[in-house]
Parts: C-alpha cells; structure tokens; sequence
C-alpha cells in the first residue's frame, strides 16, 4: 500500500510518501498543523496525545504518539480541535471541564476532553478507568471528575456521531503513484503466513503499543513493517465448547470484555492493564508473542491453563502456554512463525489474579500472581501458579503447586507452599521493586488467596471510605 | 466587585478546545532547525575523546557543537546556572552526572537532531563518582565552606534537661516534577544581532539575562516572551536555561531560527528535581509530649552543581517549626555535592522537607508519649494572638495556650504575629469529625486482620515571601484604548495556577469592568523589565498588587479629567459595572476613555510594587523574612494491606486559608493540585537511581505521579476564609506552595495504620515516599518479622 485514506475530523485525507513508521502524532502536528493534540511523553503513559478513532468496530481512544500512519487506514480520527461542532460550539464534556475548572495549566488537558467524548459516547460512568491513562499533574483528577460526572446526562451531539457512519464511506488505500510503500499490510491471515514465511525478518506489527516505543524511544528503524490490524479474522473470539479461542489480534480490551463474566478477577486485573487507551491498540497476541517476563497477561492465562496457537506458512502447532516461554526475551518461535490465537478455558470458579504495581492503575507490575486451585473434599486437586515479574518469564510455580496437590486446604499447606515458592523463583531487584519484595510479596499473595477464598476482605480497592 | 468570584480559568475555553498556543505549538518560519543534546553516559569522568563524526554525517544534520569544537566567535563555552557560574552549557574537559550535556546537534526536525544525537562517541576515564550522601560526607563534598547552622536557645542543655529523649532518622525521597509539557524553548534571530526567545520558563528575565550573558550582548538586546506553560511547579525557574541558550547560539551560528524541546526521557536524564535528603533529629520532651529542646540535621543531596540548593535548603530550616513554638533548637544544614542530576526548586521550595521532619518528630513523640498525636500537635502549637495581632489587646486563643503576653517567636527569631492555627484547626476536626472517626478506625482495625486503616490530622504553615528580599518586587503595564478595552501585562508568568485571571480581576476591579474585560497577553521582557521568577507563591501577591498600582494611576488620571469636565472632585467619581459615575451622570467607560484620549490624557501606566516589612540576615538566621504566613490543616485516612503493602486513601479533608481569596474556585484547584501532588511526593514517586549513578525511573512508565484513581475518593476542601492581616492585595493569601504540604497528612496516616499491625512497642519509622514495598517493611517490622 503506497498510499493510507482516513477522515480526519470528518474531512477525506490521503497521505502517501509518509515513512510506515511515522507517528500519527507527528503527522497531526508537524504536517497537519492541528497543535492541540500534545506530546507529553512519546511512549503511550500520559494520554496528552489522546485521538478518538472510529471504525467498523467502535470508537476507541488511542494514543497518537505510538499509533502509525498506516494502523488509521480505512478509520475516521477525531482530534479535540474536531470535538467542537458547528459554529465552535463545544462539546458537553469541553463546556463541563470550563464550568468545573478541570484545566489549570491545560496542556493535558486535551487529551482528557478527547478521553471523556469518547466515554461520554458510550455512555460510560466508569471515569476513573476511562481516564486512567491521561495523567495531569495540576488538578488532582477532583475537578476533572466533577465535570465528567456534570457531562454525564447531556446527550450526545450530533456531530460526535458522524464517524461511524462516514468511515464506511472511506475509500481503501490506493497505490499511490510513485510513493513507496507504506509498510505491508496483508488482509487475510493466509497472506500473513506466507508473506511472513517468505519474510521471517519482517517486522509485526499489531497495537505498537511496544513497537511503537523502538521507534519512539529507542529511535529504530524497523525492518519491512507489517501492520497486521487489517486482518479481521484474527481479531475474533469464538466460544468453542468449554473454552475461548481469542484470536491474537484480539485487543486486550475486547479480550477483557469477553472475560468478565467468566473470569471477573482476570477481568478487573484486565482493567488495570496499562491504560484504556493501550488496552484499545494491545493485542493479546502481541502480548505473548513480545515475550515481556512482567506480561500480565501471561501469568493468568498460564494459570488458567491457556493453550497457544503458532502458525509458520501451512504449519500449525499448539503447546500451553507456559512452554512458549524459554528464556529472558526468548520464546519457542520459529522464523516466520507468528501467534495466531490462544485458547483459554471458560471455567476456573477459583482463578485470581493479583497485580502488584507502585501505582494502581497504568503501572507495569513488580509482580503479578495467578492463582487457580481445585480443591475437593477439602483437599487441593490440582493447583495452577503462575508469575510474572519474578523471573526472566512469565512462569509456573512449580515447587509451589507440588507443595499444595493433594494437601488439606489450610493454611498449614500454605505456609508449606509459601516455603516452595522460594525455591521457585529468584527474582531481580529493579526500579519498580526489591528482590526480596518480590519474593516476599509473592508468598503473601498466596495467603491473600486462601483468605480470598475464604471470603475475608483481601483488597484495599474494595474497602469503601 | 469582580475580585472574589469564581471565574474559570481565562484559558479554559481554549484549554478545552486545543486552541491553547504552548512554546511547541507556535508555527515556526521557513527553515527552522532543531536541537537535541547528546548526554554523558558516565556519572564522573574526565572526557578523553569524542567522535562526532557519525553525528555530523547523519541525515539532517547541519551543526554540532562541543567543548571541543567551539566556535572562536561565541568565546567562553556559556553559562546556564541561575546562581553561581558552575553550569557550563555543555561539558567542559569533565562530566560530573550521568545525563549532563556534552555535545550539542543542529538539525533539520526534531527527530534528526535525536537519532543523530545518539551516534556520538565519548571515551571518558572514570573519576570516583559520589551518589550518596553518605558518599559526599564522607568526601566532605558540599556547597558552602561547611554545613549551615542556625540557633536559638540551646537546644542542647534543653535535652539534656528533658525528662525523655528521642533520636531518629529519617530519609526523604526526592521527586520530578512531570510538568506535562516538557522543557522547550525558540530562538528567533533579530534583525539587528538580537534574539528574540519564546521559552516555557517561569523566569523570562532570567531567560534573557543567561541568554545576553551568552551572546554577549546587552539585555535590551535580547527579548523573551511567554504565553503560558504546560505546568511548571519550580522546575522552569532554572531548568530552561540551557535550552534557550542552546537554541539563541544556534540561531546566531545559523542564522535560522532554532528550536528546542526535550524527549521525557531526556527531560528526565537532563533536568534537576526536588532535593531529596537524610534528616537526623534529637528532641527532648516530656511526659505529656511538650517539646522543649530540638537538634535536627539536614542532609541534602544537591547534585553536580549549586543551582538554587542553598535557598532551597535554607527555606527547609526555615520551616522546621511548622505550627510548633520550639523555645530552644539548633539546625544543622548540609548542602552537599553529588554526581547525579542537579536539585533545583520545586513547589515548596525546601519547605515541605524542612515540614515533614518536624511532623515526623511529632509523630515519633506522640508514640513515645502514648498520646494522641493531635493532643501533641495542639500542645505545641504556638499561641494565637487573636484576630487582632499584637497590641490590640489580651485575648490569647488557645486552650492550650498559658497566659502569656510575650511574643513567640519562629526559630529565626521572627515574632508570630499571625497564627491562626488553633481555630482553624478545631474547625477541621469538627467538620471532619477527625477523633470520632478514629475510633471508629481502631474498632475496624480489631476485626480485619489483614487490612488496616490509618488517620492523621496535618496542620501546615508556610512563610510567604522570596528569602532573597531583592527578589519581592514585581511590575505591570496596563493600557486603556481609546474604544475602552483593556490591556494587562505583567511579570509573572502563567503555568496553570490562574495568575493572569487573578491579576485580571484585580484589574477589572479598578475599573469597574467585568474581568472578560481585561485582556491578558503573554509574559513578555519588552513590556516589563526586571522582573522575579513567579516562585515562592508570590505570583499573585506581587503582580497583583504592581498591576493594581497601574490601574489605579490610570483610573486616577481620568477620573481627573471627568470630574474636572463636571467642576467636582475626582474622589466623588466612581467606577463601577462598566461605567464612570459622578454627579448624578452615567457614562459608559468606553465614552471616558475616548473623552480622555481626545483630551490628551495619557492611558497608559506602569506600576511597580515592593513587599514591604522584611529583613533577612541569612548568615544569621534572623530576621523577618516573610510578610506573612499561610495556613492550613489536612486529615487524610488511608487504608493498607498488610500482606502487600498496598495502599490508598479513602478520605480526605482540608481547611486551608487564602485570606479573602481573589478567586476561590482557582484557589480550590490550587488546594486538591497540590495535594494529590504533596501525596504523590511521599507515596508512589520514587526516583532511582542505578549503582553507576544513572536514573533508571525517566519515564512515566517507571516514575508514578498519581493517576485519576489515586485520588481521594471523598475529597472536601474548604477554604478558611478570613482576611489576611498583612495589606495584600484584596486581603488575600498566596496559595500555589502552601497547600503542597498538606499532602504530609497521608505520610502519617500510614504510618498510623502500620502501627495498628503491631503491639505499639516499635516506633513505625516509615521513611518516604512510603511505596507499597517500603509499608510492607514497616509492617513486617510492627509484626516482629524483620
């Protein structure tokens, strides 16, 4: 594709000569002149460059800084200069953020009006996980939130709902003429597999919320982009007798959506996973296949038993989760193999997921635990532990769970299994946590999930003021 | 009356819509270049070599510059610090933090000048570096010839006297500022060899003062401007410096006009941030918790270079006493001098360091004591003197308070005139029902074993006024036009706390008009000279007052004029709701200002304003440094998990006192912005930093300013109300730095509930910021598992 077609505030834009890996956000500011939309951190953490983006699917608010000109192709991108309506009359949300002081210095706070029109048009009560990803640092949130409560019941502007019916409208990306190409940007996970055989050097690319920081931050250039979210079929999830495939272009949002009623605590760690806005670009695939040892993910689909579909050219494979993970930064995946989806049981009554971050919401965890026993007649059938953060991978508790199998379900055997745990892991100690925190930490979570079990209060986020 | 009301901030309509111009937003002429710095990847070294040749080779690159390769015609390499001459732009023969500039690129965007600024080569031979301060007392590494030491009384034979003594020490992390908007500034050449600057600085004259140092050239020569910052918080009092420099030699070597703004990560490598430091207390006490003699030791890491370190750490002595009348006390400061990132202001300004040693001490004392820490902080407080001040007669509030008609004074000998700390504070414990609810806490705390909730009342006060009295001055220009509009300018600048609505409402007030009336236009060093960096709180306080001055010689000139045209006396005109009253007539404003203009009156005025009162020997520590004080009292609840260490707040409630505030609803924001930011400072924001002395937290992804979440779910703020006693300019109070250290209320809250998962033997010593791992510790150690 030489050439990228999107509606930009409702207005047909067809960029062409663009680097792949040019950022939207660059693209906004540099080219396009619209300053509104801000550079806080050119990483995904701040939400100052929050952008409403429509398509087939919804509308999600994405971070500009890490979405790549050819990952808006075929949408519709609404920036806060596009919030306004006709005439400049302004959104309920931007008319509540004046009446209730929600901007001092206001450099962030584009980026929440963006945030708060797109929860506005879904209706949403839930603020703070909507705007868990925009941080300011004037405010303290109070004002922020006073106004998106007052916004709440103000219907929504007929402008805002343009998008969804124009993006149809937009013609696909076009040759181009002359231009290079933007990238490959395969449509069908057939043309993914062989491209992908072909090309085992290729760069994938899914939400760049990772990829898109080598080029941001560490300033690389990416060989051959290939931009993976014009593949629908991989973005579904199927409800196959006990179990979800989630197809690994599902995005970790999606994904949490479809586990909430099935697995209400991978959901709500699901919740804090990054920020809204990552969640929205994220996809599990990416997820597993970077290979991260903190992942989030990971642990709790190891602990629940979660099986990973690998695809190379015609060839497929599966193996459990836990054994995709080899070593630090090294996963069992071969040239030109990519994830295709993953599969996750649907039942676990007794799965719990603790995620333990400096910060709540948007933090990457120091460590983060999934815990899914079976117990009977009193005793532990079988125990699935897993961990992020407190090894080179995301990994199984092995000498843990061999401590619980078949033991009474006391707090004897937890104490016994807390005593494993340490011959299970030797974590590191790094900016977000010590060693012995971790290691510390992590047996305490397993006698937070006995009290859990047991139905005694275990979270400070439940306790009400 | 238009001072008073609660208007939005004059930005928010274009906050909301995007349409706010920050320094990056400003379309840049044809052939702008842009500059990236390469930094030092060594914490102390000396430079042996540098290959820059794939740097100048990378596509884009037009210059680079370094100590080395200096061209003849700029001399010296500059200067960038704000305080002594210590700072050189880019690193001369020695590197002394891992992130300090070295060599400087020119290039055709942004990104270009990045990439290439990552292919230098610098070979270094390692010097010792000193990361600690452990490591630079055992060096005797430090600014000034020894440590500070300020007295009064003696603090030692009031120990030695005191039938209990308490030692402790107590380590305080520092913090980064995260403004949202990153350091950035623009070099425009001049016709004429001048420079004009646009910078997100709060301290334009600074800006062109560093700048016309560096391009030898007269001040007049150089001009900067600011429009408002993505936030500042004392992290653009200094920190933009290098930037605009940078920028304003390009320009010259170019000829183009040069663009500067930091990536975060390098924001964060580069820039200095809140000084953290170690603080070492002994205090002799008796059984009831009254303090009579008190030692503190201030260990303050600095960094590589001066900076503003020794005002910082002379306001924390400054604020040693917080609301505590301590007879007898010695404090000892040590400024010392470390290989990492140079410490500078940031909101407080020392202040809330030199605070939370003196509530930690109250905390530590009340445990010793078995006492309700209020009952403690009450019992020390010191004596109000009234609603009056001194000599308007006998009445010494307090309960706590003996009969006692001569004035208290602060440990730097300034006599208290103004404490209001009694009242407010029973007010807050009232409204907050603050020692009901803690009961009601330890009762939960008996039937959850494995949650445990926390309560702490707070009091703050805080000294109002620059401490280089030089500094406590502040201009305005107003014009009227000749259609009757308005125009304000003045010195301080706009970072979000509202300064330009404040100073516009004082403004509107003198003419009767209504604030909307008043237009605001960007900070700007042609338009007034000389002026302060907006600090210390002072914005409004000083620019308020200078602008009202201008206002007021305009209203008087052409009230001058109408009263004269009606043959009656210029005091019987009145200025009110848009229009001039006298003698029974009405005249639009616009319709005088028109009369005026034809009449030959002149419209335009400066004005200028000086804080009057203080004095201040710093080598003595004593005087009176600030006009007045500021205060305020918190009662933050908090709940942990003792398995985890995890914590949040559920509650909290603040009484804080802006005099009769210009604009409460700005005052308000100024109160929850700070707090939640005060509480970050101690609880989630950790900076670390490697064993080679690199910061390994240079990005939000690792340094954790609060998030939406992490604010109080009940949140009251009120503020007190009552008029300042000093003449300021509507009665008010300032506001940006006092209510920061409210935030401390959070910090003893949890050391409150880490004390309930122990049998109350072991002091809980929780040092800050209080992380998730740091409360488990103290947990562990309240369960005797350490």
């Amino acid at each position: 594709m030489s050439e990228i077609a999107f509606l930009l505030n409702g207005t047909p834009v067809r960029v062409a000569g663009e680097a792949p890996t040019r950022t939207l956000l660059d693209f906004l500011r540099e080219t396009k002149g619209l300053t509104g939309t801000k550079e806080g951190c050119n990483e995904g953490d701040c939400g100052a460059c929050t952008v409403m983006v429509t398509d087939a699917a919804g509308t999600r608010a994405l971070n500009a800084c890490i979405l790549f000109l050819p990952q808006v192709q075929g949408k519709a991108v609404r920036t806060v200069e596009g919030l306004c309506g006709p005439q400049g009359a302004l959104h309920p949300v931007q008319t509540a953020m004046v009446d209730h002081h929600g901007s001092q210095c206001g450099f962030c706070t584009p980026g929440f009006c963006v945030s708060m029109a797109v929860g506005h048009l879904q209706g949403r009560r839930d603020h703070d996980t909507v705007l868990a990803g925009n941080l300011c640092r004037c405010t303290g949130y109070a004002p922020i939130i006073r106004a998106a409560k007052a916004a709440e019941s103000a219907p929504v502007p007929d402008w805002m709902t343009t998008d969804a019916f124009n993006v149809a409208q937009i013609s696909s990306g076009g040759a181009g003429g002359e231009a290079p190409p933007l990238g490959f940007s395969p449509r069908s996970v057939d043309e993914l597999a062989d491209w992908y055989q072909a090309n085992p050097d290729a760069t994938l690319i899914a939400g760049a919320t990772d990829v898109g920081l080598w080029v941001t931050k560490q300033l690389r250039e990416l060989p051959k982009p290939t931009f993976l979210n014009g593949i629908a079929e991989m973005a579904r999830i199927e409800r196959q007798g006990d179990s979800l495939r989630v197809g690994a272009g599902v995005t970790v949002e999606a994904l949490r959506e479809a586990v909430a009623p099935l697995h209400p605590s991978f959901a709500e760690m699901l919740r804090r996973f990054a920020s809204l806005q990552v969640r929205n670009a994220a996809t599990i695939g990416g997820n597993i296949a970077n290979g991260s040892p903190i992942g989030d993910a990971p642990p709790a689909l190891i602990a629940l038993g979660a099986t990973l579909h690998l695809r190379q050219g015609g060839t497929r494979r599966e193996l459990p989760l836990e054994a995709f993970f080899l070593d630090y930064r090294k996963q069992d995946r071969r040239p030109g193999e990519f994830v295709e989806a993953v599969t996750i049981p649907a039942h676990a009554p007794a799965l719990r997921i603790y995620k333990l971050s400096k910060r709540f919401d948007q933090d990457i965890s120091a460590a983060c635990g999934g815990f899914n026993v079976v117990l009977n007649d009193g005793k532990v059938q079988s125990a699935r532990i897993a961990f992020g953060g407190m090894a080179g991978i995301p990994k199984r508790a092995a000498a843990t769970e061999a401590a619980l199998v078949n033991q009474p379900w006391n707090l004897a055997t937890i104490a016994a299994a807390r005593e494993a745990m340490a011959q299970d892991f030797t974590p590191l100690s790094d900016m977000r946590a010590s060693a012995a925190y971790r290691l510390t930490a992590a047996q305490n979570m397993l006698t937070r999930y006995f009290h859990d079990l047991a139905g005694h209060p275990v979270s400070v986020l439940e306790v009400a003021p | 009356m238009t001072m008073g009301k609660p208007l939005p901030h004059d930005s928010a309509p274009l906050h909301v819509t995007g349409q706010a111009r920050y320094a990056d937003d400003v379309p840049l002429p044809a052939g702008a270049l842009h500059l990236a710095f390469g930094l030092s990847s060594c914490a102390h070294g000396t430079i042996t070599g540098m290959d820059l040749a794939a740097v100048r080779a990378a596509p884009g690159v037009v210059a680079v510059f370094s100590a080395e390769d200096w061209p003849k015609g700029f001399g010296e390499m500059p200067d960038c610090s704000p305080s002594v001459l210590d700072e050189p732009l880019l690193a001369v023969g020695r590197v002394h933090y891992i992130g300090q500039p070295v060599f400087l690129v020119v290039a055709d965007s942004h990104l270009a000048a990045r990439k290439a600024a990552r292919l230098g080569r610098v070979a270094y031979d390692e010097l010792p570096a000193l990361l600690t301060v452990d490591d630079a007392l055992a060096a005797n590494s430090r600014f000034e010839q020894g440590p500070v030491i300020w007295a009064k009384g003696d603090a030692a034979g009031a120990i030695a006297r005191a039938p209990h003594v308490l030692e402790g020490t107590f380590e305080v992390g520092g913090q980064e500022h995260f403004y949202l908007e990153g350091q950035v500034a623009l070099a425009l050449p001049a016709e004429d060899g001048g420079v004009n600057v646009i910078s997100s600085t709060q301290h334009p004259t600074e800006i062109q003062h560093k700048v016309a140092h560096a391009l030898h050239l007269p001040m007049s020569a150089v001009r900067v401007e600011t429009r408002r910052m993505g936030g500042g918080f004392g992290g653009k009092e200094s920190q933009g410096n290098a930037l605009a420099i940078a920028c304003a030699l390009a320009a010259r070597a170019t000829g183009r006009p040069c663009k500067m703004r930091y990536d975060r990560d390098d924001d964060m490598m580069i820039t200095g941030k809140r000084h953290d430091l170690r603080i070492r207390y002994r205090v002799g006490h008796d059984a009831e918790g009254r303090i009579s003699g008190i030692e503190f030791t201030h260990l303050f890491r600095c960094g590589w270079s001066q900076d503003l370190s020794l005002p910082v750490a002379d306001r924390a002595m400054l604020h040693a006493d917080n609301c505590y009348h301590l007879p007898d006390i010695r404090i000892e400061s040590h400024r010392l001098k470390t290989n990492t990132q140079s410490a500078t202001a940031y909101r407080g300004f020392g202040g809330p360091q030199g605070i939370v040693g003196i509530e930690r001490v109250i905390d530590h004392v009340a445990h010793a004591t078995g006492r309700e820490p209020l009952e403690v902080r009450l019992l020390n407080f010191y004596r109000s003197n009234g609603t009056g001040g001194p000599g308007s007669g006998t009445r010494f509030g307090g309960p706590h308070s003996p009969a006692n008609s001569q004035p208290q004074t602060t440990p730097f000998h300034m006599e208290m005139e103004d404490f209001i700390g009694h009242e407010l504070v029973a007010e807050l414990e009232k409204t907050s029902n603050y020692l009901a609810r803690k009961a009601e806490i330890a009762a939960w705390n008996s039937t959850n074993p494995i949650l445990k909730r926390g309560i702490a009342l707070v009091p703050v006060k805080f000294g109002i006024s620059f401490t280089l009295t030089w500094l406590n001055q502040a201009g305005a220009l107003v014009h009227v036009y000749q259609d009757g509009s308005v125009m304000l300018n003045h010195g301080g600048t706009e970072m979000g706390q509202g300064l330009n609505q404040k100073v516009a409402q004082v403004v509107a007030d003198v003419f009767g008009l209504e604030a909307a009336a008043v237009k605001i236009t960007a900070t700007d060093t042609a338009k007034v000279p000389n002026t302060s960096a907006t600090a210390a709180s002072s914005g409004s306080d000083l620019n308020g007052m200078a602008a009202r001055a201008a206002a007021e010689t305009i209203r008087g000139r052409m009230a001058d004029f109408i009263a004269d045209k009606h043959q009656t006396k210029a005091a019987s005109v009145r200025f009110e709701a848009g229009l001039v009253k006298l003698a029974g007539e009405h005249y639009a404003f616009a319709q005088v200002a028109a009369w005026a203009y034809q009449a030959r009156i002149s419209l335009s005025s400066t004005g200028y304003y000086a804080t009057p009162k203080i004095t201040w020997d710093r080598v003595k520590g004593r005087g009176r440094p600030f006009l007045y004080f500021a205060y305020g009292a918190a009662v933050t609840e908090v709940v942990l998990d003792t398995l985890t260490g995890e914590n949040r707040m559920l509650r909290v409630d603040i009484l804080h006192d802006t005099g009769t505030s210009l604009n409460p609803a700005l005052d308000i924001g100024q109160v929850e912005g700070a707090f939640v930011q005060g509480a970050g400072w101690l609880t989630t924001e950790e900076l670390v930093w490697n064993g080679k002395g690199g910061l390994t937290t240079h990005a939000p992804s690792t340094y954790k300013i609060p998030a939406c979440s992490d604010r109080p779910p009940v949140f009251n703020v009120a503020l007190w109300g009552k008029p300042n006693r000093e003449d300021t300019v509507g009665k008010s109070k300032a506001v940006g730095e006092p209510p920061f250290n409210l935030g401390i209320s959070a910090l003893m809250a949890l050391s409150d509930a880490v004390a309930a998962c122990g049998d109350g033997s072991a002091y809980v010593a929780l040092d800050a910021p209080a992380t998730a791992e740091r409360v488990l510790m103290a947990v562990r150690r309240q369960q005797g598992n350490v």
